[in-house]
């Protein structure tokens, strides 16, 4: 079967969530990608959206964070609060999935202004969950689609921490989890590098070439040495991504 | 005690121009109707509290009743962009508009704190991010235990709290279910209430999970059915997700927004049922 780009992003996003883990999702593509992935290698995986909502089920995309369909299917419902303080804090959640406008080479992402804060050239939504989700889970899955647009040399502003200036700088601001541990694009996979944390081009999406993916970073982005090429999706991938697509385009109808 | 109003004597009685008020509700249960009620009585200068303002926020912003924004996260879920938040922060239309910004954890503690009687709560957050540099209500506190460095973030009491609830009995006991947000929080924390209600009930049956909020800590109690619309109220109506997406075109221009406000909202009555 051909897939889009996008498609590779979201099975590639999904094929990282292992079975039986606890992953704090958050609206759109994260969304997609965890609900795929229950559906195919990982149906023990426990999603969990800022809402409340623990051990949910859905049968459908939900549109929005707090979607009916999300606490009707849910283990157990919490307030806001209770899932902030109780569940994201002591780090007891495995993934947390964040996506933005902007990400620089140390993974830290700006979901808040373009331009100067105090007179923006464009006002975001802002950070809503993002800062302590990247502080707090075990490990950070980001999705995003790349262009020099939004892969950025340095952001404009921090909404929520990856590595900060470097290697070292989650410790000297005491965050607990571990960072971004991938970034996964409609191009390929970026890791940070062991010695640096600084991103690097690690796996590349069918068809895709490395100098396609440097030249579409703002910064310049070392490549590992032979990158990895992602196993295209699979029939049953493909199938149930678009099946739960449908579900959304019909929601919104 | 709780009394039970219609929707525009109790937005009249307690809410009053310069107030800090906050709708909560997240993404269930909006208290849509009451924010419509606060343009129609025309309030100005409030300081709007909400984790995520998103269309009614965008419509009282437009209207031009809020000076100055308290908040972590300002879109149109699903869909976007508020654009009249936008214009106010980037061209001060209709007014300027100041901002206060946080993330959820840190406005979910704020209110937490606020309910229970504390001046500030602790929190591990938002170091490492640039919030705290443009945001002064966040600051660090070290453990007196362990010295470790945490965050802390001021209670947030506002003058009047404001949320939708399912049911309320004839006493003024109200009841909500499904997902039920930081809204136990707002109304503790706020000095005044108001809940507006799909329906009063002879008597509330209990439901597991449910948030039950008693008279005697509850202000005003208005009977609004679809005042939450559209956004959902779990077991009445479903989410107009379609409205959502309507919004965009309405907010991206004055002129249909001004349109709407008068179509939409002056020219309409109040919503109670009684």
């Amino acid at each position: 079967m051909t897939f889009t780009a996008d498609e590779m992003m979201t099975v590639a996003a999904a094929r990282t969530l292992r079975d039986g883990a606890a992953c704090f999702v958050g609206i759109g593509l994260p969304s997609t990608a965890a609900n795929l992935a229950r559906r195919t290698h990982a149906p023990d995986l426990v999603l969990i959206y800022e809402s409340g909502t623990i051990g949910t089920k859905p049968d459908r995309l939900p549109l929005s964070i707090g979607d009916g369909v999300l606490a009707e299917t849910a283990d157990s419902v919490v307030s806001v609060p209770e899932i902030f303080n109780y569940w994201l804090q002591p780090g007891r959640i495995d993934f947390g999935f964040l996506g933005g406008a902007q990400l620089d080479r140390f993974g830290n992402i700006n979901s808040t202004v373009i331009g100067d804060y105090d007179d923006p050239k464009v006002r975001l939504p802002g950070a809503g969950g993002a800062p302590e989700i990247a502080a707090n889970c075990k490990e950070v899955l980001v999705v995003m689609r790349q262009s020099t647009r939004s892969f950025v040399e340095q952001v404009d502003f921090v909404s929520s921490v990856g590595y900060g200036s470097g290697k070292g700088d989650r410790e000297k601001h005491g965050l607990r989890g571990s960072g971004p541990r991938k970034v996964i694009t409609d191009l390929g996979v970026l890791e940070p590098d062991p010695e640096t944390c600084e991103l690097t081009l690690t796996a590349l999406s069918p068809g895709v070439e490395a100098e396609q993916v440097r030249a579409a970073t703002g910064w310049d982005l070392k490549v590992a040495g032979s990158p990895a090429v992602e196993e295209p999706p699979t029939e049953t991938e493909l199938t149930v991504l678009r099946e739960l697509k449908a579900t959304i385009e019909k929601g919104t109808a | 005690m709780a009394r039970i109003l219609s929707l525009s004597e109790a937005v009249a009685e307690l809410v009053g121009d310069g107030d800090v008020v906050a709708l909560e509700g997240f993404t269930h249960l909006i208290p849509v109707a009451a924010g419509h009620e606060i343009i129609r009585q025309g309030r100005k200068d409030l300081t709007l509290c909400r984790m995520t303002p998103d269309i009614v926020y965008d419509q009282l912003i437009g209207a031009g009743c809020a000076r100055k924004l308290v908040f972590s996260w300002g879109g149109n879920p699903g869909v976007g962009s508020l654009h009249r938040f936008r214009d106010a922060v980037q061209h001060s239309w209709p007014v300027p508009l100041e901002i206060e910004e946080h993330s959820h954890a840190g406005m979910a503690n704020r209110y937490a704190a606020g309910a229970s009687g504390l001046p500030f709560a602790v929190l591990r957050g938002y170091l490492g991010t640039d919030l705290p540099e443009h945001t002064e209500s966040i600051k660090t506190v070290e453990c007196p235990f362990t010295g470790e460095r945490l965050v802390a973030v001021p209670a947030l009491n506002p003058d009047v709290g404001i949320v939708h609830a399912q049911q309320a009995d004839r006493e003024g006991n109200v009841q909500m279910w499904g997902i039920t947000g930081v809204q136990k929080e707002t109304v503790l924390a706020s000095t005044r209430s108001l809940v507006t209600v799909e329906e009063v009930v002879d008597e509330l049956t209990p439901r597991p999970g449910a948030v039950v909020l008693p008279k005697w800590v509850v202000n005003a109690v208005a009977e609004v059915p679809g005042g939450s619309r559209p956004s959902y109220a779990q077991d009445y109506y479903e989410r107009d997700n379609s409205y959502y997406q309507e919004w965009d075109p309405i907010a991206r221009d004055r002129e249909s927004f001004e349109q709407w406000l008068r179509t939409e909202v002056f020219e309409q009555a109040e919503r109670s049922a009684r």
